[in-house]
């Protein structure tokens, strides 16, 4: 992997969004719709003041912001693909690992501002954060979309020759990943099955370690678990798309 | 090898196993191309042109054979090799979501151009590809002729020596294509880019390439201008009308031993032969009751045609045959 052949590729799938910066405020729909129809329910279900329902329902959004933005990103490879674009550079002479790691690094991005954007919108109704966590959390839901964007990409990847089933794939694994990782609904009260199924989801670490520094709790140790989960999940998802990334080429 | 050939190909042989089925796509293809020529391979669809190009432009690696290409192996130092290509496929080559002058400036970094120099290359390109007023405009919008000048602006953003265009015409309309050969055609004279490219389009070949390899189920059949295929592959076709059969008959009797193809049918004689123009005339003072005459002088069709027994022009149509041979890969 050569650094400047990453740099270009990252710089070259920051372009769109750097001309057309309203196309990340306008991705921030789904997550403003949960927001703003699921969130009163949830606070109307709950026996707990609104600021303590928000404290544990808006790091969970966070992450779903993470989740359905890096899922879906392996689908801009595969039109590039199925066009053209992408057959291009593999003709260039740029190594096959930095076509994917460029693209993976530039998940962060939109992350980033996305959730930033996110956090600060839901404080004046009563979310408050601890600036530090939200610094810290930010790093973590970044290195989580870094690798989930990388399995995004490899299963582009994969289904090259048949695109359904990167959307069959997608859509089946997208939804269960969410609801089994506590990101809406605690999972405490649910049956055990799924509290097994939980603890198996990487999302799972990442959603409790939101809540830990969203609301200051730095020292707790689901930080620590959430950045392991993080990072095992970037180094995964990083390996399995270079070696996806080579063997389509 | 000389210093002049800039394609050298041995054996080259590309095997694809589609669905437990083996399929192959090239066969011992051997091939030299020198430096500044144009060189066209025409063949219908599936015939393995594409998979060729593949091959040399370091896509795909061969099953077996040996190809260097601006003197450097394909499999062994194929980074070597892309740097000094430029490459024109078959798609859009310009990324959905990116804009015409934004996407240059990525082509150029790829190629290790700076910022700068980059940057002029793109806005030279830019007008000398009629793609100036299109500069900040997104690509998805661009018409199928602005996109295919956008593909050779990429392509050419490196000022490669070697460039290869893999069915450069597909899809684009009569005007757009002119344009496009317009421009290629300008490129050889004022830079003496040697130029390859697959086409089946019969007239292509035939107007614009110095060399014509005709390819027929991944084997190269036939290498020469096209002049010379045509008039030693083909030959001209005399049509003679007469006014009744037997007319037919004494002319057919009175012109001796016919040459392979000739044939008496009906009121009609067709007659294959060199040089059908200086013919004609004299058959038509020496030969009695002619009511109509016509000459066809060859295309590369019945070049390939009489190579094949295939017209080429049913065959391009028939885009189902062989789908594995040239699409496996994409």
């Amino acid at each position: 992997m050569s650094t400047t052949d990453t740099y270009n590729v990252l710089v070259r799938e920051l372009r769109p969004m750097t001309r057309d910066p309203f196309s990340l405020i306008f991705s921030l729909l789904q997550p403003l719709i949960f927001l703003g129809l699921f969130g009163p329910l949830l606070v109307a279900s709950s026996d707990q003041p609104v600021g303590e329902t928000l404290q544990s329902f808006v790091p969970g959004i966070l992450v779903m912001i993470a989740l359905f933005g890096t899922g879906t990103t392996g689908s801009n490879l595969l039109y590039e693909m199925q066009t053209g674009s992408h057959e291009r550079t593999l003709v260039a002479p740029i190594s096959r690992s930095s076509l994917l790691v460029g693209r993976a690094l530039k998940e962060m991005v939109p992350i980033i501002v996305q959730a930033l954007v996110i956090a600060l919108v839901t404080i004046p109704f009563g979310f408050t954060v601890n600036p530090l966590g939200l610094a810290l959390g930010l790093v973590l839901l970044a290195v989580f979309g870094l690798g989930f964007g990388a399995l995004s990409y490899s299963l582009a990847l994969a289904s090259r020759n048949h695109d359904w089933m990167f959307w069959g794939i997608q859509q089946a694994t997208l939804f269960p990943l969410m609801i089994l990782s506590g990101m809406l609904l605690p999972l405490e009260d649910g049956p055990q099955w799924m509290q097994v199924a939980a603890a198996f989801n990487p999302i799972s670490y990442i959603v409790a370690a939101e809540r830990a520094l969203l609301s200051g709790d730095l020292a707790s140790m689901s930080v620590v678990w959430g950045f392991v989960a993080a990072i095992v999940l970037a180094a995964i998802g990083l390996s399995v798309g270079i070696r996806g990334m080579k063997r389509a080429a | 090898m000389t210093n002049d050939t800039i394609i050298t190909a041995r054996g080259l042989t590309k095997r694809f196993t589609v669905k437990k089925s083996v399929v192959d796509a090239v066969t011992d293809l051997d091939l030299e191309v020198r430096r500044g020529e144009l060189v066209a391979f025409l063949g219908p669809n599936g015939a393995g042109k594409s998979t060729s190009l593949r091959m040399l432009t370091t896509l795909l690696p061969p099953t077996s054979g040996t190809a260097t290409v601006v003197g450097h192996d394909i499999a062994k130092e194929p980074a070597a090799v892309r740097k000094r290509i430029g490459y024109i496929g078959q798609g859009t080559s310009g990324g959905h979501n990116q804009r015409v002058r934004d996407e240059m400036l990525s082509q150029g970094a790829f190629y290790g151009m700076t910022r700068k120099a980059a940057a002029s290359r793109a806005d030279e390109l830019l007008v000398s590809l009629e793609l100036e007023p299109l500069a900040t405009r997104g690509i998805m919008g661009l018409s199928g002729g602005q996109k295919r000048r956008l593909d050779i602006a990429l392509g050419l953003i490196h000022s490669p020596e070697l460039l290869f265009l893999d069915e450069p015409s597909t899809g684009l309309d009569p005007q757009s294509r002119a344009n496009l050969w317009q421009h290629i055609l300008q490129l050889r004279r004022e830079h003496g880019t040697t130029i390859f490219l697959t086409t089946h389009f019969l007239e292509e070949a035939d107007l614009f390439a110095e060399r014509v390899l005709v390819m027929d189920h991944g084997r190269m059949i036939a290498d020469d201008t096209a002049g010379n295929l045509k008039s030693t592959v083909a030959g001209d076709v005399i049509t003679l009308g007469f006014a009744s059969e037997a007319d037919a008959r004494s002319a057919w009797g009175r012109l001796g031993e016919a040459s392979a193809g000739s044939a008496l049918e009906g009121s009609t004689i067709r007659l294959v032969v060199d040089r059908g123009d200086l013919l004609l005339p004299r058959l038509l003072r020496e030969v009695d009751a002619v009511t109509s005459a016509t000459l066809r002088q060859p295309t590369l069709d019945d070049v390939f045609l009489a190579l094949t027994g295939r017209s080429l022009r049913e065959d391009s149509a028939d885009v189902s045959t062989s789908p594995a041979t040239e699409g496996a890969n994409a």
